[in-house]
């Protein structure tokens, strides 16, 4: 589209455009919880890595018993509900910036939350099952 | 989605050469030329300056063009000493002011100049800033205050005046809102590293009494949070601020204001 066109299309106050529907009076928690959950997440982290490590070479039995100690099986509820909450929060930030068709922006923000929390209920079923089961 | 190649109709041609006989001291020069009256796409022509009579800075180069060699060369100048901020455009693949960046700080080889990234260009090396200065006028740049005014002036102590040190010297040429990939993708809504600039140096101003309006209006996940700490503004700043770190100031403020 040329400016010309542009000019006789949108006769408004460039004013008017630049101030747009306003302020949505949010981002400020969208913005914290994501250097919260990321903080937690250096955490949970290299926990999780050494506990991965630790069961290397282990087989089945050791691995299900360790994933079965009560402070394990916290601790990994914890990491995956933080890194299924962070990545949500991060695509989400991805989605906004490069997708500018508005159906398919939306479409895909209320994806990934589905998907998010699909995947996140069913790594705590896993643990859990483990956890549980005598 | 994001653009990552150039619409037909502004892919870049070859240009013009024009060579300059019996230099001295020749240095190619590589600009960016678009007319909207000819319905051409847009190209490079390529000038040779004797930089034996020429001065020492890139807009003067652009100015000898002008006079000698190409009167078509549109451009935007003014002060010539680096305050009014008109002549900023893309030399030498960073965004700066022509009139203080020498011709000698230029990487060896040609000298590149293309208008401010990312922006409509009016002609050649002027780009369309009309949304810059309506998002610039969104956040009511001026001193807003409840209390009745006094009879002289607002006084700020020297440690108040201190805090606006490295925002009240911005020119807003808009080098650092065209250098930042967030600013490209998201402009509409998103209001840049300049404007972000101006913003904070209102909210941090002592005699300014519209402080939560003023982050009222910022909270936005567009206006203020497309920000990703990018920081090609800092780099980029032909005066040496650091937008990055005000944009920094005002989430750490909003984060102050609420329960964390």
């Amino acid at each position: 589209m040329s400016t010309k066109d542009t000019v006789m299309k949108d006769r408004r106050n460039p004013l008017k455009t630049a101030l747009g529907l306003g302020s949505s009076q949010s981002g400020v928690g969208h913005w914290w919880t994501q250097r919260v959950t990321a903080a937690a997440l250096v955490l949970l982290g290299l926990w999780f890595v050494a506990t991965v490590l630790c069961l290397l070479h282990a087989d089945y039995a050791t691995a299900h018993a360790a994933v079965a100690k009560p402070w394990n099986a916290l601790l990994l509820i914890a990491f995956v509900l933080t890194m299924f909450w962070h990545a949500v929060l991060g695509l989400q930030v991805v989605i906004e910036d490069y997708v500018h068709t508005r159906w398919k922006e939306v479409v895909l923000l209320v994806a990934i939350k589905f998907l998010a929390v699909l995947g996140a209920l069913a790594c705590v079923l896993a643990v859990l099952r483990i956890a549980l089961t005598p | 989605m994001a653009e990552f190649t150039l619409p037909k109709n502004s892919k870049i041609q070859p240009g013009k050469h024009y060579p300059a006989k019996g230099a001295k001291n020749p240095r190619t020069f590589r600009i960016y030329r678009w007319s909207p009256d000819d319905g051409q796409n847009p190209r490079i022509d390529t000038y040779e300056v004797d930089l034996a009579a020429c001065g020492p800075m890139v807009l003067d180069a652009l100015l000898k063009i002008k006079n000698e060699i190409d009167s078509t060369l549109t451009l935007r100048r003014s002060c010539r000493e680096g305050i009014c901020g008109s002549c900023a455009m893309n030399i030498d693949g960073t965004n700066t002011l022509a009139c203080t960046r020498a011709i000698s700080e230029c990487a060896s080889g040609d000298v590149k100049i293309y208008p401010l990234p990312h922006m409509q260009v009016v002609k050649d090396l002027v780009p369309d800033l009309t949304h810059f200065y309506a998002q610039f006028a969104s956040i009511k740049p001026w001193l807003r205050t409840q209390s009745p005014a006094p009879d002289r002036e607002r006084l700020q102590s020297p440690e108040e005046r201190k805090k606006i040190d490295g925002l009240y010297e911005c020119i807003l040429c808009a080098c650092c809102s065209t250098s930042c990939p967030s600013y490209w993708w998201n402009g509409d809504k998103y209001l840049g590293p300049a404007i972000l600039l101006q913003a904070y140096r209102w909210i941090v101003d002592s005699r300014d009494e519209a402080t939560g309006e003023r982050l009222d209006d910022l909270e936005d996940p567009f206006k203020l949070y497309r920000c990703h700490t990018i920081m090609n503004c800092t780099r980029t700043c032909p005066k040496g601020l650091n937008p990055a770190k005000a944009i920094a100031e005002i989430k750490k403020l909003m984060v102050e204001r609420r329960s964390p």
